[in-house]
């Protein structure tokens, strides 16, 4: 209803004397969708697992190593020739961007 | 009188120890800093002992945990110092995951005139000495050394929230959000669960632990606070596993003012026992109870820390300021509690009087002399002068850990970056 009628809320919120449930319906106007326990098992369960999840140990140190600034050894200026005239060796490859974003493989 | 110290990383926790002499910070990079009270100067006894850095060392390094994918942070959730027995001291800090005891010693004479070494360390030629001499122990500049003594690891699936040293000083409690362990101080290959409140089913969880303390004096009594603000008192006696309290402290709530934030506002972010052990104190979002232990029902006092934002938890819910977990505390006495909140202000409670008063932690009062101004803020309406409005304050600057001194009034109160040492004024 709050979502059709934003303005609906606002008229509500004058009628309301308890300053708790007119924030509560401020939040409920903004996020239509939110559930109806704060508290649920969700929410405690998203709380349990803090922190930041990656991919693998690999992925942890590149974002380590980016994060300390240390600067990811170059490939040479050539490796813009490498694929198609002849066969690359893992030099010439261009380095892995490291993933700050955990794949989405991540459980 | 006010010292302030800048801590490089966000401070984490603050406590002092026992005698109030050592005051130790530990910070989100894992560092901890150690204050020492200088002794009172016996010709100008007015004045009290002023706090200099005593020692500083890194407590606990980044991990990454391999099975989960998961980095451990290095930040200190907690330190607690064992009272002294000797001329050391000990602490236990802890981060997410591993409980570490630190020995801190005093260095101040160093052997000197050895037979088969030069003074910076290097072997002689064994063919040129020619005579023997005993070597000295010769007076040197202080040095205080931090050494790792106990590592008390890999017992938490969860995040360790609490450390608590039991009054009988050989035993301690780590909790996480769902397990409480039992330590010997001395054994680190093994600890006891004495709380877990993990469902069988992780659908059906409704609640985590959010704070631990063993009881001042009663070594089989602790306590441990949940997010739906209640308080469980356990009996270790009773039995070997704790799930079953022997006291359960939940204020009842009107169903008619039950609003979405209700639950939110209602977890406890500290549980505290009072010195003399009679009383605990809690805090969850906008207010700090007093508990007599003798009574379940209800608390016995309660303060409104920050009433007014009561009106903002909409926002104060969007910007995630609604979970922040703000510690309290009591005064060597027992008469007055302490408790931080928002724009550096921390509020004091005086429990006789019943006057309370909000001070502020900030720079543009650091004329070390200065008496500090008491503030005000103004939920709505007309602001008066010198007041400060609800919509000015400033949500990021936020006091979450403060200390009191056990037997002086002098309190320790951390915002973000710094360390504030405030002193009572002496006549």
């Amino acid at each position: 209803l709050f979502n059709q009628f934003p303005n609906l809320a606002s008229e509500m919120e004058d009628k309301v004397t308890s300053p708790e449930k007119a924030e509560e319906a401020k939040l409920k106007a903004r996020y239509p969708h939110l559930g109806q326990k704060p508290g649920g098992s969700d929410f405690l369960r998203k709380r349990l697992q803090k922190g930041q999840k990656y991919f693998d140990s690999g992925d942890y140190n590149m974002a380590k190593a980016k994060m300390k600034n240390k600067q990811l050894p170059t490939a040479t200026p050539d490796k813009t020739e490498v694929t198609g005239d002849h066969i690359p060796t893992p030099q010439d490859l261009p380095q892995r961007k490291p993933s700050l974003v955990a794949s989405k493989l991540a459980g | 009188k006010a010292l302030i110290f800048f801590i490089s990383d966000i401070i984490s926790t603050v406590e002092f120890n026992h005698s109030g002499e050592l005051l130790a910070t530990g910070d989100k990079g894992g560092r901890v800093v150690i204050f020492q009270q200088e002794q009172e100067n016996k010709i100008q006894s007015h004045s009290r002992g002023e706090y200099n850095v005593y020692s500083t060392f890194q407590s606990h390094e980044p991990e990454f945990d391999y099975l989960k994918s998961l980095e451990i942070e290095e930040k200190i959730n907690k330190i607690r110092w064992l009272p002294q027995k000797n001329a050391a001291q000990f602490l236990l800090s802890t981060n997410d995951k591993t409980i570490k005891l630190w020995k801190i010693s005093e260095r101040d004479k160093r052997p000197e005139g050895y037979n088969l070494k030069e003074e910076d360390g290097r072997y002689r030629d064994p063919t040129t000495v020619t005579t023997l001499r005993v070597p000295v122990f010769r007076p040197m500049d202080l040095m205080v050394e931090a050494s790792p003594r106990r590592i008390f690891a890999n017992a938490h699936t969860y995040h360790i929230n609490s450390i608590s040293i039991n009054s009988d000083y050989e035993t301690y409690l780590s909790a996480d959000d769902l397990r409480i362990n039992l330590w010997h101080l001395e054994i680190t290959d093994r600890s006891f669960n004495i709380v877990d409140i993990k469902p069988a089913n992780m659908e059906e969880l409704t609640e985590v632990i959010t704070a631990a303390e063993f009881h001042p004096n009663s070594c089989n009594t602790f306590v441990y606070s949940s997010s739906k603000g209640t308080i469980r008192l356990c009996d270790m006696r009773a039995s070997a596993l704790c799930d079953r309290h022997s006291k359960l402290f939940e204020e009842p709530e009107d169903p008619s003012n039950r609003s979405f934030f209700s639950e939110i506002i209602s977890s406890i972010s500290d549980v505290k026992f009072s010195h003399s052990g009679r009383y605990m104190m809690t805090r969850d979002y906008l207010s700090v109870k007093i508990w007599d232990l003798n009574m379940e029902n209800r608390p016995v006092e309660t303060y409104q820390v920050h009433e007014y934002l009561r009106s903002k938890l909409c926002s104060l819910y969007e910007n995630d300021c609604i979970f922040d977990k703000f510690e309290c505390c009591w005064n060597g006495s027992d008469s007055v509690v302490m408790t931080g909140s928002y724009n550096n202000f921390f509020r004091m409670f005086d429990r006789n009087t019943k006057r309370d008063i909000t001070l502020e932690a900030s720079r543009e009062n650091n004329k070390p002399r200065t008496v500090l101004k008491p503030r005000k803020v103004c939920a709505s309406g007309k602001r008066k002068k010198d007041e400060i409005s609800v919509d000015s304050l400033d949500f990021n600057k936020k006091i979450l850990h403060t200390a009191w001194h056990p037997k002086e009034n002098i309190i320790a109160v951390a915002t973000t970056n710094n360390l504030y040492i405030f002193q009572d004024k002496v006549n």
